[in-house]
């Protein structure tokens, strides 16, 4: 009796041992918002790229210089114009156990054609076809330059896991945006995280996969508590009090706190969304004259707006793409010279300016009203009276897309990290039928712009392709085809121990599979 | 008193359609809903297909004949966001906003009144004469600052207390999960009642005050004292119990209005709650969910007034309550 009481308590200490593991490493993260859905085809979101490195891998991702690694991929051939071949890993294990073949590419590349969010990353691209279970071919439609960076946007999903229909009869792998649907609420990738438990807007478990294939990741969490915190005064408190471990996003107003105290460390990296205005030329005939336009760019200050306003979390731009892009131009500098811009202003003919309306959000850029509010002032320096309304972004963009204001504000982000998107969504002649410059308010329109970014768009040699790119950088810069302010720069924040600067990326994405927690 | 519930319950009825009908009218306002859905880059073709799956696209009073005639059904839409009947996301809301309301009432309660009825009594007391000076303070401090102050001195500064979210809950019954049976529930509580209790506090102190010196003043009280009752049962038994009366008035009023500060409470702690729901709702134009909250929020004052009408019936008989419905 007493050594059965004897084996069963040091049973039970043992199972506690085991339980709690002297090596388990919990990482308790906030960001600002959590995943609407766990579907990642069903929106295209920062939000979604997050989950998707947690619980899924790519074929391949970019590494934090702007290069590509393989991640499902071992190796790939470009086999002709059109098609380019991917080798796959082999021996890796979805969630649900079943083993991942060429056949989930197929099934997740042809679901992704038809996800209304993500189709457009994929138009150039016809088919995947499967060569054998670890092979496959992307083939596009013509010769394409961004077969890779696309490629960065295939997660594959677990084709059998998603097959069939669900207790409601309806089918598993649908994607419904506008209610809930079996993917949204369930999960089987790749990567390092299972979900274990979720509660949408309070908090989600993810434990480490056992069976993940990458062995050789020096990454040691074991488990992740995602809670989200909205105001981002309660996040930096939550990680100052010790609360959490990670936070995201970090507001420049708070870099202070954090680097003064000595349980944080701050991150920081410049970003790659570029914030601009745009002087619409419909409205205004004034706008259409090129020395208005480029008498305004160099009225504002944007160096001042990165320092005072932004308090340098910013890298003044003076053209879309940042630095590492192939069309970022280095001869092209910001100009902010306001005896020039007089001059211009004179010469145009409009020396006694001109009263404008312009228009911006306020809750969806860092400090975007504040941006706004200088940049009306800077302008009255060259008398154009500027009436300004910000607003929240909920309301912002309905206006947005009637063009109701003469200068109105955008910051783009370009989904396939290179020049061409910007030039195609923000820059090219509006065209509702080929769905160009559809955030073009401004209705800046050059053939050139237009003519040179779609036989870029074909250009298969990098270096080429690259000379392209930034005569169009340059052409845009010439014209002043809108207001260049900033790249916003992107920050995040952990205890001391966890050692997030070799995981989070311009991207925003954290590899957190790779993070490490020291102590 | 049957009379007078029938009476109010046509009252709440036309109160959730007139808000309804307002809901409406301004869901243009209220933002583009796709917006939040949809990726930026997403094709205008595609944009109004969702649009119109939506049912965006549809006159102003075609989509509100379908809304009455389901919210007659007592089915007030789906959230856009949670992807859930808007009715079962407050439900799951509710109580994390109530057991908040609840504690800091407990905490107006068991704090004004004491303190009122001793600033009323020793008016000339250097306890009285903090207590109003500290209450004007307390009074003319925003909530939010208020929270956000407590986070920075309790949490971040001493470490004594959690800075956010409700920590671990004992889930109770239904979707009631609470915060009063655990420790650590208990602790993540404790904060943000005391911010949510801070604008009315300083409220009660001075209005139990202020009627306790007026029933002081009155003749009965006088009488009571002269005949030679002693301060105890005169104070307490007396005049505290006149002194209710209005009280419980303002008090229905102002847990109304308390709802209205639960949103900024609930958003500054990251509370789950209802409050904080409505909040992210609006920035999300997550156009379900708040005509729901709005309704929901309307119904319930509309209970709460009925509720205090008949507690004052109780307290004073004198009421009459179909009179008054």
């Amino acid at each position: 009796m007493k050594n059965r009481l004897l084996i069963t308590a040091s049973l039970l200490c043992a199972s506690l041992l085991a339980f709690t593991g002297a090596n388990a490493k919990t990482l308790r993260l906030a960001y600002d918002a959590d995943p609407v859905t766990l579907d990642i085809h069903e929106q295209l979101s920062g939000g979604t790229l997050q989950l998707s490195h947690m619980s899924f891998d790519p074929l391949i991702r970019w590494t934090q210089g702007l290069a590509f690694e393989n991640r499902l991929a071992t190796s790939y051939e470009r086999l002709n114009d059109t098609t380019v071949r991917f080798n796959l890993r082999k021996g890796v294990k979805f969630h649900s156990g079943n083993e991942m073949t060429a056949a989930d590419f197929k099934w997740t590349f042809d679901r992704l054609k038809v996800s209304p969010d993500f189709k457009g990353i994929f138009t150039n691209f016809s088919a995947l076809n499967v060569i054998d279970d670890y092979t496959i071919d992307l083939v596009t439609t013509g010769p394409y330059p961004l077969v890779l960076h696309t490629a960065t946007y295939i997660f594959p999903l677990d084709s059998k896991f998603y097959t069939g229909t669900d207790a409601n009869g309806n089918d598993k792998g649908e994607i419904v945006k506008n209610g809930a649907s079996f993917a949204s609420t369930n999960l089987s990738g790749t990567g390092p995280y299972v979900v274990t438990s979720r509660e949408q807007g309070v908090k989600i478990v993810f434990d480490r996969f056992k069976d993940y294939w990458d062995i050789d990741s020096k990454g040691n969490v074991d488990q992740i508590i995602f809670t989200p915190i909205k105001d981002e005064q309660t996040r930096v408190a939550a990680l100052l009090s010790g609360d959490v471990d990670f936070i995201a996003p970090v507001s420049p107003n708070d870099f202070g706190q954090i680097k003064r105290s000595s349980k944080a460390d701050l991150v920081t990296m410049p970003g790659t969304r570029i914030i601009t205005f745009q002087l619409n030329q419909e409205r205004r005939p004034e706008f259409q004259n090129v020395l208005v336009r480029q008498a305004i760019v160099n009225a504002v200050n944007n160096e001042a707006i990165v320092k005072k306003i932004m308090k340098g979390f910013g890298t003044t731009a003076a053209q879309m793409s940042p630095e590492g892009y192939l069309g970022y131009n280095p001869k092209l500098t910001p100009r902010f010279d306001l005896q020039e811009a007089k001059n211009l202003m004179k010469e145009a003919g409009y020396e006694d300016g001109f009263s404008v309306t312009m228009m911006a959000p306020n809750n969806r850029y860092v400090n975007d009203d504040k941006i706004a509010q200088a940049v009306a002032a800077m302008l009255s320096k060259i008398n154009i009276k500027v009436d300004l309304q910000t607003m929240p972004k909920a309301q912002y963009w309905p206006l947005f897309d009637e063009r109701a204001a003469d200068i109105m504000m955008i910051g783009w982000h370009s989904d396939t990290e290179d020049s061409a998107n910007f030039y195609e969504f923000l820059a090219m002649t509006p065209n509702s039928d080929t769905g160009m410059g559809a955030y073009n308010s401004g209705n800046y329109s050059s053939e050139f712009v237009d003519e040179t970014t779609m036989m870029a768009n074909m250009e298969t040699d990098p270096d080429t392709r690259a000379s392209m790119l930034q005569a169009v950088e340059e052409r845009i810069y010439q014209e002043a085809g809108f207001i260049p302010l900033h790249w916003q720069n992107l920050a995040w924040a952990a205890r001391k121990g966890v050692e997030i600067e070799w995981v989070v990326n311009a991207f925003n994405f954290p590899y957190l599979g790779d993070l490490v927690i020291k102590d | 008193m049957f009379q007078f519930l029938i009476k109010r319950a046509i009252q709440a009825f036309v109160v959730m359609f007139i808000i309804s009908i307002f809901c409406f009218l301004v869901q243009d306002s209220l933002g583009d809903p796709t917006r939040e859905l949809a990726a930026m880059s997403m094709s205008d073709a595609e944009r109004e297909d969702l649009k119109e799956s939506l049912g965006l696209n549809d006159p102003l009073l075609v989509q509100y004949g379908r809304f009455a005639g389901r919210a007659l059904q007592g089915d007030l839409g789906n959230s856009y966001f949670f992807k859930e009947p808007a009715l079962t996301v407050i439900m799951k809301k509710l109580p994390a906003t109530l057991e908040l309301a609840f504690a800091a009432s407990f905490l107006i309660i068991t704090i004004s009144i004491p303190l009122g009825v001793f600033t009323a009594i020793r008016p000339r007391h250097w306890f009285s004469r903090f207590t109003m000076a500290a209450s004007v303070i307390g009074i003319s401090i925003p909530v939010f600052l208020t929270a956000l102050g407590l986070i920075f001195i309790f949490s971040v500064t001493l470490g004594w207390m959690p800075s956010f979210g409700r920590g671990e809950v004992v889930h109770i019954w239904g979707y009631w999960s609470s915060n009063f049976f655990s420790w650590d529930g208990f602790v993540h509580i404790i904060m943000p009642a005391i911010a949510l209790s801070s604008i009315m506090l300083p409220l009660f102190i001075r209005l139990v005050r202020a009627e306790m010196l007026e029933v002081l003043s009155s003749e009965y009280v006088k009488f009571a004292r002269a005949k030679g009752l002693g301060p105890g049962p005169v104070y307490l038994k007396h005049a505290l119990k006149n002194t209710m009366l209005p009280v419980i008035t303002v008090g229905g009023v102002q847990i109304g209005i308390m709802v209205a500060y639960t949103i900024l409470t609930e958003s500054v702690f990251q509370w789950p709650g209802m409050g904080f729901m409505f909040l992210e709702a609006v920035n999300r134009s997550d156009i379900p969910l708040i005509t729901a909250y709005i309704m929901f929020v309307g119904f319930v004052f509309v209970v709460v007034n009925t509720l205090v009408d008949m507690l004052y019936g109780m307290i004073n008989p004198m009421v009459d309550l179909v009179g008054k419905g």
